[in-house]
């Protein structure tokens, strides 16, 4: 997979890689209000690594980046589904939602809401899918 | 207290996803989903006592009020087809380790064995039709994983067609809810029934409602409609034949039982439409059933007049033959599944699933013998067992509404099914001793036997404890037909 002459290909994945992180973290708390959210941060990132994974190969993304995407799949669906159960302890109705407004310095005031624990647990999901696929797809010789 | 009608969905979710963590631990994995499926069933068990004395719970999820939010209805109808599930999922659960290979065990069969009874729990549990469709989709998607788990030849070729015509059937039935929403303007099951009763079901209603039923009858492997489902149902290893058809035709019928009953119930002339399909269905099911040599086919093919058994119910549309269909669908769920464990046990101690060559079985494995003829008489409803008073229940009211030519055919289809059933029986049981032919191993024979021993108790039970079982369908035959109970439940005005 990789290639020693792919030196365009590299040295912007490197910029590329960080600007898509940086956004898809970016899309992931503009979610649930406006355009963003949890699934397309979530096919954000996994599109990074894949650049990466097609720039630098197999050998070196592993190392850099040791996850079992199964496991993360699981971990997102996990979340997901616990903040639904969550409200249970509240003896609200099942997926029941609500928010609070907290200062974080530097960003100011800030509006938190639970259907954020939600979209991560979809974020992490459709990265571990995404990476799932992708790979397995890849690693079939 | 309304969260209780999303436990049976959540526990099973819970559990699946819980079990990919722990995949490379085989037998912590496999004690932790007897137990998991044991507890699923004991809280199931309790919603439907609970249900039982304070009537229907509905639960509107996040708080939204119920026909702008999605809302789960968990009454006796849906809470009993659940509690069925449940039952049956026990003995899968217990049959599955002696039955799969260890590499199929290891590509998760539990977690997709547990998103699957999620998907069934919620398609009887939930009250808006979109979400039905979503959990259709649940229910589906772990029917691919399992149909080709393990990856054999003729498993892959039979998955193409089940993914082809169930992603078909998908694509229609989303296209359907499009229509009756563009049309009627809510997805809510209640608030349905009431619009749709408001203009009477004119025009364009009555066309939406003949849709859905193509889209169900799919899925519920109906004539002319279920061609593609006795080969790829028999294609998996028999613990998931045992599931799909125990449970995914079921929920076809629920779905037709649920929207027929409650949306579109005005016009007589589709009631008419669903008793000549249920008789065709009825006697081409049983003419593929004498028509095969091969046992597992045999009573995959049997799925079929079971299934028309139930529309005729739907079609008959009155108390008693409503009372009649859910009394039979949950015997069928049972005995399905207890029949394909028994057939997959058979198939798998004789090394063949071709009735010709196998032969003398009772000698080796008495128990499995009268076993399979105890299934056989249920099946076929000889009294006292549970199919009796489900078919009883169905003739009677086709009697009584002057339909003597279906009553017939139910009687020759009943008849049909005992012999195809008995051709096993006399072919593979009796007959001389064949010692070379098989090695007998009795101790994997007494694995097998125990989830079909829990299946077919309750499978008695149902039909000797008609007294206390039959005024409860009857109860739920009479709530089918006012669907304003159901109606006020969810709305509450």
């Amino acid at each position: 997979m990789s290639r020693p002459n792919d030196l365009i290909l590299r040295s912007t994945t490197s910029l590329i890689a960080f600007i898509l992180f940086g956004f898809s973290i970016y899309l992931y708390f503009a979610g649930h209000n406006a355009p963003g959210g949890g699934f397309i941060a979530g096919l954000m990132v996994s599109s990074a690594i894949v650049l990466m994974y097609m720039a630098y190969g197999f050998e070196a993304v592993n190392k850099i980046l040791p996850i079992n995407y199964r496991y993360c799949t699981a971990i997102g669906l996990m979340i997901a589904v616990l903040t639904g159960v969550g409200s249970f302890f509240f003896g609200e109705p099942f997926l029941s939602h609500t928010f609070g407004y907290l200062y974080i310095p530097f960003f100011g005031n800030k509006e938190l809401a639970t259907a954020m624990l939600f979209d991560l647990g979809v974020y992490i999901t459709v990265l571990g899918i995404t990476m799932t696929i992708i790979l397995s797809i890849a690693d079939d010789r | 207290m309304s969260n209780l009608a999303a436990l049976p969905i959540i526990i099973p979710l819970i559990s699946g996803i819980l079990l990919i963590f722990l995949h490379n631990r085989m037998t912590v994995v496999r004690i932790l989903a007897k137990v998991l499926t044991l507890g699923n069933l004991a809280v199931v068990a309790y919603i439907a006592y609970y249900i039982y004395q304070n009537g229907t719970i509905t639960l509107e999820a996040g708080g939204w009020q119920a026909p702008y939010g999605i809302v789960l209805v968990a009454d006796m109808l849906s809470i009993i087809l659940v509690l069925t599930t449940n039952l049956v999922a026990v003995a899968a659960v217990f049959y599955a380790p002696s039955s799969l290979s260890n590499k199929q065990e290891h590509f998760y069969f539990y977690t997709f064995y547990f998103l699957l009874i999620t998907g069934v729990s919620g398609a009887f549990l939930t009250g808006d039709i979109f979400n039905l469709f979503v959990f259709y989709e649940v229910m589906l998607m772990a029917s691919y994983a399992l149909i080709v788990l393990g990856g054999g030849r003729i498993q892959l070729r039979e998955s193409i067609k089940y993914v082809l015509i169930n992603l078909f059937s998908s694509v229609l039935f989303v296209t359907t809810v499009a229509f009756l929403y563009s049309v009627v303007g809510t997805v809510n099951m209640a608030q349905l029934a009431e619009r749709v009763g408001e203009v009477e079901q004119k025009g364009i209603l009555t066309t939406i409602a003949i849709l859905f039923f193509f889209v169900f009858a799919i899925k519920a492997a109906l004539f002319p409609l279920y061609y593609w489902l006795p080969n790829s149902y028999v294609a998996p290893n028999p613990v998931v034949s045992a599931l799909f058809g125990a449970l995914l035709t079921k929920v076809g019928i629920y779905s037709i039982l649920r929207v027929f009953t409650l949306i579109f119930i005005y016009d007589p002339n589709l009631q008419q439409f669903f008793i000549w399909i249920a008789g065709l269905t009825m006697l081409f099911g049983v003419i593929g059933a004498l028509s095969t040599n091969n046992i597992k086919l045999v009573i995959a093919y049997n799925i079929i007049p079971a299934v028309g058994f139930m529309i005729l119910g739907i079609g008959l549309f009155n108390q008693t033959a409503i009372s009649g269909t859910v009394y039979y669908l949950v015997h069928d769920m049972i005995i399905k599944a207890a029949l394909f464990l028994l057939v997959g046990a058979v198939a798998y101690l004789a090394g063949t699933t071709d009735l010709r060559k196998i032969k003398g079985f009772m000698h080796h494995y008495p128990v499995l013998g009268w076993l399979f003829l105890l299934a056989t008489f249920v099946l076929a409803g000889i009294p006292p067992f549970s199919g009796f008073i489900g078919k009883l229940l169905l003739l009677q009211a086709g009697l009584a509404s002057d339909r003597v030519i279906i009553v017939i055919i139910g009687l020759i289809t009943s008849f049909l099914i005992l012999l195809s059933l008995m051709r096993i029986f006399i072919q593979c049981f009796w007959g001389e001793k064949d010692n070379d032919a098989y090695t007998v191993d009795k101790q994997a024979a007494r694995k097998f036997t125990l989830p079909v021993i829990l299946l077919l108790f309750f499978s008695v039970v149902l039909g000797i404890g008609a007294e206390f079982f039959y005024p409860i369908a009857e109860s739920i035959g009479k709530y089918l037909m006012n669907p304003e109970i159901y109606i006020d439940s969810v709305l509450k005005e």
